[in-house]
């Protein structure tokens, strides 16, 4: 799959060549132990141009996007927007594989109460919808 | 119309060999104005001096060109020369036809030609310059240095050692300034106190030394070497004259609620208190608002056990006028308010502290007598966690909000300082730094830095903590990042320390409108010139010392502060002050109120001023702008700024440098 | 368009005085050359080039007009250059809309210290000059002179 650098950096809005590596987005990140490239890297791979190494990363998929990073990122950075802009673009092209449906985590509880944070649903129906 | 003679200059082969000198000397004679031109071999030396001298005695010459090297390099010579033959030194003009001619130029006809060109030049201006004089001021031999903490004790002890008076204005009980906060310092591990309170005595012993504590300045007029300041001395309640420093009055006070200001709030303190043991002057002051004399009537006590009777309720703010010739600001810093941090729960949990606090809590004077423990409940704590950079080096984003963009220096050392002090008192604790860069560069400060990781076995972790949570049961989980391993850690932690970024005092801000001192968007004082002029700021006879102009740790603070008495000492040393006469000057009959020049001036110079303006014949009372020709450098700024062209500048008119435009363009 | 070899143009170079002139200076004293055609005034801060001397400039027949000034942040006035470089934006292009290409224009900061740049930046500019040819006058309505 290709991807190009520039539309990610562009459909993030954010620059990332704030970052000075502090890495408080990694020190942050619920999701850490999940991540293959947790974010201080994933936002480290997209600065140097190699976004196309992350489409088919786990840390696509397993950023919650709580925002943490964003909340905290004393650059201004976004990292958690950097994720899903490469997530859109990963989800871009035109007849890619996507997850299927038995894919999706269970979010609910035995008594229907929702797990996870409500932003989290909404991502994850947009990362795993058609 | 100005009789001019004009003087080429051979400079030996350098301009001789390119430009043809009686050519010039030849062709300048026709341009208007020009009555005698001669050339000579080298007009620098004292027989060029004498043909000047000569000529303006044989042809009544009312002003001088020379045509010869930059008038970087000799400009003052000729203007003296010619004082000395009795011509105004300001109607002297140099067209440099070596430098921009001679050298450059291979082609002798292309460079007399060019050379003509330039001497025509200088006519064209010459023909426009009027005679000036320098403007000469009294200086008054007394120096104002505001804010009492090391910064202005240095400044102050120097300039007085000098031999001048100085007065040093603190708004705070007590001088000592946060350095008397500490416990110990870097990278020898002296104590604080031991090397700040002998200077602090000093300073309070020395005769030409006169301290304003509780004070603060209100109103400042005047300009270099003649200020005009107002000093609001607050009421004290306490006679300090009377005043044996007992501290009986403090035991006995019943209203004990109070935050301790010095300890960092980790203490309480009474309504009527002296700041620390050593503070100076050793007289306590009646905090008026949690007094209960003052808040309810009903009290006194202070009053009724004072042995010396020094207790004075009646007293009140008192306003002293003085003149001074230098004011230094020396108002320092204070760390930033991390409430709005909450991924570090330092609103939620007693047991985060700022390094400033720490230092309380480490201190043998300090709240714990020096017994480092828990605020929350007052056991040793086993594991410390540092975090660096909190509220530092925020760029943008949400972060900016909250934080500063730049580095605060100081953080860095400090916190190096507290683990070592930490692993020092309990042997058996863990000491954990998170930083994003270590930044040591100072004597023997990178080696103090590796002793605490080396020799004390304080872990250093590059990465950031991300989130701390009190976990209700005196614990504290702290998630942060380990960029080198890659790897996220959760560490059980008793305190966590936050080395919170330095900001300037915010009574800096007021200050430096009353000065019309200029500042940076982070509220520091600016400099003059960043490298070349560090201490000084773009007001004339405004001095910066310490943090106030930008983070420092003590070693460049103490510098600083000398080198800023220096500058205090060179201008107090002078009787008078001679300044630049080429200066902005306003045609107050064209100036019409628009404050437009006002607001480009960097040296604050021009002011408005309502006036009766007289303009062919008719009265008009307007408001107009006025130089003070005292703080204006003559940069120019004004003159093209003013939409109705009032303001022009001596010695390059506009009217001049257009001559000039026109001669060139010929 | 074909430029004649002979065409010798007239430029105008303001310096301040704390950092170009003695730019210039020091490319004086390193012999480094550059054409006779630029001729230099000195003023004591970029800031003080009011757009007037400008528009003087060219109505007076000079072929191209620089600045030089500090580098940002070494105004020896703290600010001037700043000044300098937003009026000279403003008076560029309404030059360049007036007709006075925009390559007969410019402003460059040169450090004491950069006697080659000086000279390196007259060369430069002097030749987009004269590959402009002769600059078309800017008249003034108000003394119409026989030249014009």
């Amino acid at each position: 799959m290709r991807v190009d650098n520039d539309d990610i950096l562009r459909s993030s809005g954010t620059d990332v060549r704030k970052c000075m590596k502090c890495g408080k987005c990694s020190g942050a990140c619920p999701s850490f132990d999940e991540m293959d490239f947790p974010p201080h890297i994933f936002v480290s791979m997209v600065e140097r141009g190699d976004a196309a190494a992350l489409l088919s990363s786990k840390s696509l998929w397993t950023c919650m996007s709580c925002f943490a990073c964003v909340e905290r990122c004393p650059r201004g950075v976004e990292p958690a927007n950097v994720i899903e802009a490469v997530r859109a673009s990963a989800m871009s092209p035109q007849g890619a594989n996507r997850m299927r449906p038995e894919d999706v985590p269970v979010f609910l509880g035995a008594a229907g109460e929702c797990l996870v944070p409500q932003q989290l649903l909404a991502s994850a129906f947009r990362k795993y919808s058609r | 119309m100005t009789k001019i003679g004009v003087f080429v200059c051979w400079c030996g082969s350098n301009i001789a060999a390119t430009v043809d000198v009686d050519a010039v000397s030849e062709a300048i004679k026709a341009a208007p104005g020009v009555v005698f031109a001669t050339n000579y071999q080298y007009m620098c030396s004292e027989g060029g001096q004498a043909a000047i001298r000569s000529a303006v005695a044989e042809h009544g010459l009312t002003g001088v060109v020379v045509c010869s090297c930059s008038p970087r390099m000799h400009e003052a010579t000729f203007r003296k020369a010619a004082a000395g033959a009795g011509v105004n030194p300001y109607m002297v003009e140099i067209a440099n036809i070596r430098e921009q001619c001679s050298w450059i130029h291979k082609d002798k006809a292309e460079a007399t030609a060019k050379a003509i060109a330039l001497a025509r030049a200088a006519v064209a201006k010459l023909n426009l310059d009027r005679p000036l004089t320098a403007p000469e001021t009294p200086v008054t031999k007394r120096a104002l240095v505001i804010g009492g903490g090391i910064a202005g004790i240095q400044t102050a002890l120097d300039v007085a050692d000098a031999g001048y008076e100085v007065d040093v204005v603190e708004k705070s009980p007590t001088i000592g300034g946060k350095m008397a906060m500490l416990d110990k310092t870097f990278p020898t591990l002296d104590c604080a106190a031991c090397i700040l309170t002998p200077k602090m005595v000093d300073a309070a012993a020395h005769e030409k030394i006169t301290l304003y504590t509780y004070s603060e300045v209100e109103k400042v007029s005047g300009f270099v070497g003649n200020f005009t300041v107002d000093i609001k001395k607050r009421a004290r309640s306490v006679s300090v004259d009377r005043c044996t420093g007992c501290g009986v009055c403090s035991e006995k006070c019943p209203s004990k609620r109070a935050k301790s200001e010095f300890d960092q709030g980790l203490r309480e303190r009474s309504a009527i208190y002296i700041p620390f043991a050593q503070a100076i002057p050793n007289v306590p002051v009646i905090d008026r608002d949690t007094c209960l004399k003052f808040q309810t009537g009903k009290c006194g006590l202070c009053e009724k056990v004072c042995p010396s009777h020094a207790v004075d309720y009646s007293q009140e703010d008192e306003v002293i006028t003085k003149q001074y010739g230098a004011i230094v600001a020396a108002t320092g810093f204070k760390p930033i308010g991390l409430e709005r941090f909450d991924e570090y729960a330092y609103s939620r949990s007693p047991d985060v502290v700022t390094s400033l606090e720490f230092e309380r809590l480490c201190n043998a004077a300090g709240p714990t007598k020096g017994h480092l423990v828990r605020p929350s409940d007052g056991k040793e704590p086993k594991t410390v966690v540092f975090v660096q950079c909190v509220g530092s080096r925020e760029a943008s984003g949400i972060g900016a909000m909250k934080g500063k963009p730049y580095c605060s220096k100081i953080c860095c050392m400090y916190t190096a300082k507290h683990a070592m002090l930490l692993r020092e008192k309990y042997p058996d604790s863990e000491a954990y730094v998170f930083y994003i860069d270590v930044r040591t560069p100072g004597k023997n400060f990178d080696e103090f830095y590796r002793r605490a990781a080396e020799e004390y076995g304080v872990h250093y972790i590059k990465g950031m903590v991300g989130k701390v949570c009190d976990e209700g049961n005196g614990r504290l989980t702290v998630r942060a990042s380990d960029l080198i391993e890659n790897r996220q850690l959760l560490i059980d932690a008793d305190m966590v320390v936050l080395a919170a970024a330095v900001e300037p005092d915010p009574s800096a801000r007021a200050l430096a409108t009353l000065l019309t001192a200029s500042m940076d968007t982070n509220d520091f004082f600016t400099e003059a010139h960043p490298k070349l002029r560090p201490v000084e700021s773009p007001t004339a006879g405004v001095f910066l010392s310490g943090m106030c102009q930008g983070p420092k740790d003590i070693p460049d603070t103490v510098a600083q502060a000398g080198a800023a008495a220096a500058k205090v000492i060179g201008l107090l040393s002078k009787d008078r002050l001679v300044g630049n006469p080429c200066v902005a000057s306003c045609d107050e009959t064209l100036c019409n109120g628009c404050s437009a020049c006002e607001r480009v001036c960097p040296y604050g110079a021009i002011s408005y001023e309502t006036k009766t303006v007289v303009d062919r014949g008719a009265k008009d009372e307007r408001r107009v702008a006025s130089v003070n020709e005292a703080l204006c450098q003559g940069c120019g700024a004004c003159t093209v700024t003013c939409p109705s062209g009032a303001m022009d500048l001596r010695g390059f008119t506009g009217r001049q440098i257009m001559a000039e435009v026109d001669a060139i363009c010929r | 368009m074909p430029v004649e070899s002979a065409f010798q143009p007239k430029i105008a170079a303001f310096c301040c005085n704390w950092c170009s002139y003695a730019g210039a200076d020091l490319a004086g004293s390193s012999r480094l050359s550059y054409p006779a055609d630029v001729k230099i005034i000195r003023v004591p801060c970029s800031c003080r080039v009011n757009p007037l001397f400008i528009l003087r400039a060219f109505q007076r027949g000079a072929d191209g007009v620089i600045i030089c000034g500090c580098h940002p942040g070494d105004c020896h006035y703290t600010s001037g250059n700043y000044f300098a470089r937003r009026r000279a934006a403003l008076l560029f292009s309404m030059l360049d809309y007036l007709g006075v290409e925009s390559g007969r224009t410019r402003v460059e900061w040169v450090s004491a210290a950069e006697g080659q740049k000086f000279a390196a930046t007259m060369n430069d500019f002097a030749k987009t000059v004269a590959s402009l040819g002769k600059c078309r006058r800017i008249g003034d309505l108000r003394c119409r002179t026989s030249e014009s």
